[in-house]
């Protein structure tokens, strides 16, 4: 899988065993969902013959996994394949290579019954609250649809009655009246179209549930309403959550553990204290630098980031962030920035980041550019080099004059 | 900036400001006679700008923010819309009465205007280079190829590469980012003494954002331009400006500068927002959402706008709107809490709450 597990380490903060599933045993243990060098590609096709000229790489080889009854935040700016890759969890999209597994068996994989059952577990709330409630369908049946399409004998969900009853718990469950069925979407406000969206997942009793931006088009007041609700509903019916948005703040309020996409790829995973306490790849930093402060005495001092996100099509070469990295130009632009990409390694601690420079990044300058790092704080990566000393990959047959090119 | 108390509805000055006032809004009230009824989407809203100051307007969908900044151009289509009442001074001139001749040469000229989705703003089918010249033609009295010259050079200004090449591109060859920064580039061409931009980062990355937030202030700076930023976001008002008026339901709530307003807020809908931000600090508890939503534009309630979804609200919020109090502790805020007959419910409610004479 990643680097970390095929060192042996064993992750300490979860406890995950970083073996493979088959030999994990119990499966209290094994994590919800692993993804292992997960890609989805779209193909673009043009003329009458609809010839394939390009792919564009919109997950491009990830590797995670989610713990059952955590809230994984994924971050990135748009295009970096964030909602492709809750997607193609969901089997909504289809994958091009790599796997997905949910409780150790292969998603991508399952057919016919077991795919239906797949289905009623994995749910999901989308960012649009318009537009994804059927404007022509009274909220009974939106939210009584995915019963109807699941129904069995054993929960008989095929009788009308019981999928009322059912729709009516969950809108009370959502913090909306049960009578609120028998209108339809456009009678309610966005907030509240949010909570049916809510509501429709929940009544099919799923285990995880991908939420895709689902409070970005909603004003700040309601947003820390449904906010609210998702914590509650988490602890009450034990959900686990991928949680996609490109508000850090709202991840860092809702989330476990973070990980931090650019161009398709993971730039950055650890637990949310960490990565918001130690950031390192120089893609967070930026990104968490970016953030606009509410408290006016917060003037932190900003790293602009040059140039706009690069296309997906033709990803750049080597690390994908190094047409826009700061720390590169600090190091006097290595060349193996460009030529390798960037193994996804693990510094400790459950913090994953993929930089060739890691050790490098001056923790002085992150505590300037990002409000919630302290000063004094050290650098991962360069404590546990210490121990185990990570020398980045050379280009091969490069001459040594390069600036900052590393003894050998 | 100066604020003025409305207390009662006697207007606070009569005649143009003084000349250091770039742009002041009396009264204003824009209504939008519809079938179902009247919706009275600006409702006495009052506010300046210095010359080179920067204010923010900030409120949430439905607050009156952006009607504001149309009625101030008297963009508003009429009908359905119409400007009740109000004085928009704009340097020594009311806007409301000036013919709409006058008006159109300050339209894109001495007031530069920026909004949300650059896609829409841009015609598709005109390079960017003809979109700046057609501003610089119709403000200023150059020919062609000094316009071309103008346009060149503030797509330059706003950090376009190769700007030679850009002004000859269509807006679809350029990505948001670029997109705003050529409408900006389009603003600043005629050398604008306001500029009012309508949620100008919204569509944007948060990265890209930051980007054109450096920008504008970097331009303002530099060229000394009022600005007058219409925003959702309490993080992009606190970076960006010096004063802000927080608007509900048609009104202004609460004013005074950014560390009036967000270190210190008085009014408890400026609270509420606060408090619903998740940001630092706030991990692991429960965020304080201000409760229920925005009242139905057709039926306000009578008194307080805000008084529906009010933890502080008491029968004199219900049935009198209360005006916008002068504080002692600077700014104003609209809210019974603040009149002096109603000190024996100030317990628990923790700020200064000295009144100013009105």
């Amino acid at each position: 899988m990643t680097g970390s597990l095929e060192d042996g380490t064993l992750d300490p903060v979860g406890a995950v065993p970083v073996t493979a599933p088959e030999a994990a045993g119990s499966k209290v243990r094994l994590p919800l969902v692993q993804i292992d060098d997960l890609k989805t590609h779209y193909p673009i096709r043009a003329g009458i013959l609809r010839r394939v000229l390009g792919q564009v790489h919109a997950v491009d080889g990830v590797t995670f996994d989610i713990r059952r009854g955590e809230v994984f935040g994924l971050v990135g700016e748009s295009g970096c394949g964030k909602t492709t890759l809750g997607r193609t969890l969901l089997r909504l999209e289809k994958s091009t290579a790599g796997s997905a597994r949910f409780e150790g068996e292969d998603i991508f994989a399952k057919q016919g019954k077991d795919l239906k059952q797949l289905r009623r577990r994995m749910q999901v709330i989308f960012q649009d609250p318009v537009a994804s409630l059927n404007p022509r369908m009274p909220i009974s049946d939106i939210v009584g649809e995915g019963m109807l399409a699941q129904a069995d004998a054993k929960n008989g969900w095929g009788k009308r009655s019981v999928r009322d009853k059912r729709t009516g718990d969950y809108l009370e469950e959502v913090g909306l009246r049960r009578e609120y069925a028998r209108r339809y979407p456009h009678e309610f406000s966005g907030g509240q179209r949010q909570r049916i969206g809510i509501a429709r997942a929940l009544a099919l009793s799923p285990d995880f549930i991908f939420a895709d931006e689902p409070v970005s088009a909603l004003d700040v007041s309601i947003q820390s309403q449904i906010l609210n609700l998702i914590l509650d509903l988490r602890e009450r019916f034990d959900l686990t959550f991928l949680f996609v948005a490109h508000n850090l703040s709202v991840v860092q309020y809702l989330s476990d553990r973070v990980g931090v996409m650019y161009l398709g790829k993971l730039v950055e995973l650890a637990d949310v204290e960490e990565l918001y306490r130690r950031p390192l790849h120089p893609y967070t930093v930026a990104l968490l630098s970016a953030v606009p402060d509410p408290d006016p005495r917060v003037r932190n001092k900003r790293l602009v980031l040059t140039g706009d996100v690069p296309s997906p099509v033709a990803p750049p070469s080597g690390c994908r962030f190094h047409t826009r990295c700061w720390l590169r130009e600090r190091l006097g632009n290595p060349e193996n920035c460009t030529t390798i990409d960037p193994e996804f390694r693990s510094i400790g601690e459950g913090h994953q980041v993929a930089c060739h420079w890691a050790e490098q990044v001056p923790m002085s300058v992150v505590a300037e550019a990002v409000p919630t790092v302290d000063a004094t704080t050290e650098n991962p990566a360069a404590v546990a080099a210490e121990e185990t000393p990570y020398e980045p990959p050379v280009v091969p047959d490069a001459s040594m004059d390069g600036p900052t090119a590393p003894a050998v | 900036m100066t604020i003025e108390s409305t207390y009662g509805s006697r207007p606070a000055r009569v005649g143009p400001p003084p000349s250091d006032v770039l742009l002041e809004v009396r009264g204003l009230r824009t209504y939008f006679k519809v079938l179902d009824g009247t919706v009275k989407a600006v409702d006495g809203v009052d506010f300046s700008v210095k010359r080179g100051g920067r204010l923010a307007i900030v409120g949430e969908s439905g607050s009156g923010k952006s009607v504001t900044a149309l009625t101030i151009m008297r963009l508003i289509d009429q009908p359905p819309g119409q400007i009740v009442a109000g004085e928009v001074w704009f340097d020594g001139r009311d806007l409301l009465t000036l013919p709409i001749s006058e008006l159109r040469k300050i339209r894109g000229g001495e007031i530069a205007m920026i909004f949300q989705e650059p896609m829409t703003s841009l015609n598709p089918v005109l390079t960017i280079g003809d979109q700046i010249m057609e501003a610089v033609l119709l403000h200023q009295d150059v020919a062609k190829s000094g316009a071309r010259d103008i346009a060149i050079r503030s797509l330059t200004d706003v950090g376009i590469p190769a700007p030679e090449r850009r002004v000859a591109q269509y807006p679809h060859e350029l990505s948001g980012g670029m997109r705003q920064r050529v409408m900006i580039a389009m603003a600043l061409s005629c050398n604008p003494k306001l500029l009012i931009a309508d949620e100008p980062t919204t569509a944007l990355d948060v990265t890209i954002q930051r980007q054109i937030l450096e920008l504008i202030k970097e331009i303002q700076d530099r060229t000394g331009t009022g600005l007058l930023l219409i925003t959702h976001d309490l993080g992009v008002v606190a970076e960006t400006v010096e004063d802000v008026v927080v608007m509900y339901a048609g009104r202004v709530v609460e004013q005074g500068t950014v560390e009036e307003v967000l270190l210190g807020a008085r009014h408890p809908y400026t609270r509420g927002l606060l408090n619903s931000i998740p940001s630092k600090g706030k991990r692991g508890h429960r965020l304080a959402p201000i409760r229920g939503t925005v009242p139905n534009p057709f039926r306000m309630p009578p008194g307080c706008t805000f008084e529906p979804r009010c933890p502080y609200a008491w029968e004199r919020c219900v049935q009198e709107e209360p005006a916008l109090i002068r504080l002692g502790s600077g700014g104003a805020s609209r809210c019974w809490i603040h009149d002096p007959s109603s000190r024996a419910r100030l317990d628990g409610y923790d700020h200064d709450t000295e009144v100013l004479p009105t």
